[in-house]
């Protein structure tokens, strides 16, 4: 398990290094210097283009340059925004809350709704296990940005109950303003979820296990609890944790929709203005997320179920 | 050995060339196509139908649209149906129904491009390091490792960053994004067909590996390649409208389904929904079609049953 562990470690570091390098390099693939780039396209003045030789060291070579660039980043130095005038960090620091809070209640109601409902269709049959499938088959379709579109009209315009647009202030109305982000954001993935859920359960059900502890009497809701629902939770859970590392990165679309002032929506700002440092800076902290997330659902996914980690051996 | 069923493909019936063909022969003589289609089923049959709507659109949309899509009539801006404008008109005063006709050109052909390159990079892949194995296969399969920290939307963003905002670098981007994924569920395919006996003849004949590969070993996965490939063309449809969404995409006036979700958003918190909803309908039901034909296709050509 251990050997496991630190094999899944020594791969992230290196995605990692990698993911970095294509980061940084991206900005050298863009047609025209990189001066150009990083000034969008502006006539910088001399002094500008000395400093940004000296802060990139664009005088020195492409690794070289990568490695400043590397330990400036991990020493949370992402450089600065040149048409703000600001550091990369700070700008990210102040959106990243709005984008964690997010993510983290789309994830309450991915897991609430998602598992929930497909612990309900599993268990069963007729109309409401074909209610469960077919709304999960609705609401998969349902690309974020659809749903965003669609909650907004329904639940802001006809009926007033959310904000369309906005952060909020204060706790309470900040919440209140993410409600709908968060069921646009977690629409599609809901829908996984509910399969997986369903999927997994059903085959528990029928497992010997099951059936033997059905046949010794055992109460309905402690077989569900002991034998059921926790062999389930492993596939459940891998689930779980690719979907929310994947809505990461989707949250800029949402974001943009709801006009929120988070890291996704203000990469796309970025993108669209040329702010190349902010959108190196925003990609670098997203894709570190990402891999993250996904090496600890690989890790969790391992220590539910040692089969796994043995696998990897095997191979 | 039989052919994979459901293959739709030309190059999944009969190998003409002598040799190994004798191992390749499919089991069952029937045309693919009868096996297929009669077992679609109800969802089926929908989705088939709402596809040859859109790609009929597609090729002659913008040929027998009503209207000209892009002719602005300021005075009629968010105008509901009239006449014969039959879903009235968008935020400009442009009609409606043309925009959204000339649209599934654009939506559609981008995706199917996306689609496209993806799996040829996928498959291509998925070959080669099946075929030659070893160093090959390991580092195809490091590299793949790599390129899954990348979400395609955000890989995308950082194309439009670098290149501009715009099909080109959107859609290479997403289709570098897609490979990996079809890669690997492709390796494993190609690996099993690898393993077959017949290809093992074929080496042993002196046959080589270039027409292994493309006349026994490509066409024997093939009906998985066009399951998968469906899949990632509803994946790129959504991928593609967000980023037009974003503004990143397809830029407008050009009319595309993703462009006028955004455009139609600030009529609709202005309580004029049309142009917004219909064009999230348009893309919503292509989709679904595509996700739910692409899924019976591969439980098709894995024999899964679920």
């Amino acid at each position: 398990m251990l050997a496991f562990i630190v094999k899944r470690l020594v791969m992230l570091v290196v995605t990692l290094l990698v993911a970095s390098l294509l980061v940084y390099g991206s900005l050298y693939l863009a047609p025209g210097n990189p001066i150009a780039t990083l000034t969008g396209g502006r006539a910088p003045s001399p002094q500008v283009v000395a400093q940004l030789n000296a802060q990139y060291h664009l005088n020195d070579p492409f690794l070289v340059r990568y490695w400043h660039w590397l330990v400036a980043a991990l020493h949370g130095d992402l450089g600065q925004s040149i048409p703000l005038h600001e550091s990369v960090s700070t700008l990210i620091g102040q959106r990243i809350g709005v984008t964690a809070s997010l993510v983290l209640l789309t994830s309450i109601v991915i897991v609430v709704i998602g598992v929930g409902l497909g612990v309900v269709g599993a268990l069963s049959h007729g109309t409401i296990d074909n209610g469960v499938l077919i709304s999960s088959t609705v609401s998969a379709a349902m690309p974020a940005f659809a749903a965003a579109v669609v909650l907004q009209f329904v639940f802001a315009v006809k009926l007033p109950w959310f904000p369309a647009l906005g952060d909020g202030n204060g706790l309470l109305d900040s919440l209140h303003h993410l409600i709908l982000p968060a069921l646009a954001l977690a629409a599609s993935s809901v829908a996984l979820v509910t399969r997986v859920t369903r999927a997994a359960v059903r085959e528990e059900l029928e497992r010997e296990h099951v059936q033997t502890a059905v046949s010794r009497g055992l109460p309905r809701r402690t077989i569900l609890r002991r034998h059921v629902l926790r062999n389930a939770a492993i596939p459940i859970t891998t689930v779980v944790g690719l979907t929310i590392a994947s809505l990461i990165a989707l949250s800029a679309v949402v974001e943009t929709a709801f006009g929120l002032n988070g890291l996704g929506s203000y990469l796309v700002q970025a993108a669209q203005n040329k702010d190349f440092a902010v959108v190196q800076g925003i990609s670098l902290v997203l894709v570190v997320l990402f891999v993250v997330v996904n090496t600890l659902v690989d890790i969790a996914y391992a220590l539910l179920d040692p089969r796994v980690a043995i696998g990897s051996r095997a191979q | 050995m039989s052919i994979p069923v459901g293959s739709a493909l030309p190059t999944g019936a009969v190998p003409e060339e002598p040799g190994p063909d004798t191992v390749a022969t499919p089991g069952d003589p029937r045309p693919v196509k009868t096996r297929l289609l009669p077992r679609l089923g109800v969802g089926g049959w929908i989705s088939v139908a709402i596809i040859a709507v859109a790609v009929l659109l597609a090729i002659f949309g913008p040929l027998v649209r009503p209207y000209d899509p892009n002719e602005v009539t300021l005075s009629y801006a968010n105008v509901g149906p009239l006449g014969g404008h039959l879903l009235g008109f968008d935020g400009a005063g442009r009609d409606l129904l043309s925009r959204l006709m000339v649209g599934a050109r654009t939506t559609l052909l981008g995706a199917a491009l996306v689609s496209i390159v993806a799996v040829a990079i996928g498959s291509s892949l998925a070959v080669a390091s099946a075929w030659f194995g070893g160093r090959l296969d390991t580092a195809v399969s490091s590299g793949l490792d790599v390129m899954f920290a990348f979400p395609g939307i955000l890989l995308a963003v950082l194309a439009a960053a670098v290149f501009g905002p715009g099909l080109l670098a959107a859609g290479l981007a997403l289709a570098m994004a897609y490979s990996p994924y079809l890669a690997r569920v492709l390796r494993g395919a190609a690996l099993k067909e690898r393993a077959m006996a017949y290809i093992q003849a074929g080496e042993v004949q002196g046959f080589s590996s270039w027409w292994l590969c493309f006349r026994h070993l490509l066409p024997n996965i093939s009906s998985l390649i066009v399951a998968q490939g469906t899949i990632f063309f509803g994946f790129a449809v959504v991928d593609l409208a967000a980023l037009s969404f974003l503004g990143l995409g397809i830029q407008p006036p050009q009319a595309d389904w993703g462009v006028m979700v955004s455009e139609g958003k600030t009529p609709l918190l202005q309580g004029y929904p049309l142009e917004a909803l219909a064009a999230v309908a348009c893309i919503v039901l292509v989709v679904s079609a595509v996700s739910f034909l692409g899924e019976r296709l591969q439980e098709r050509s894995t024999g899964a049953q679920r």
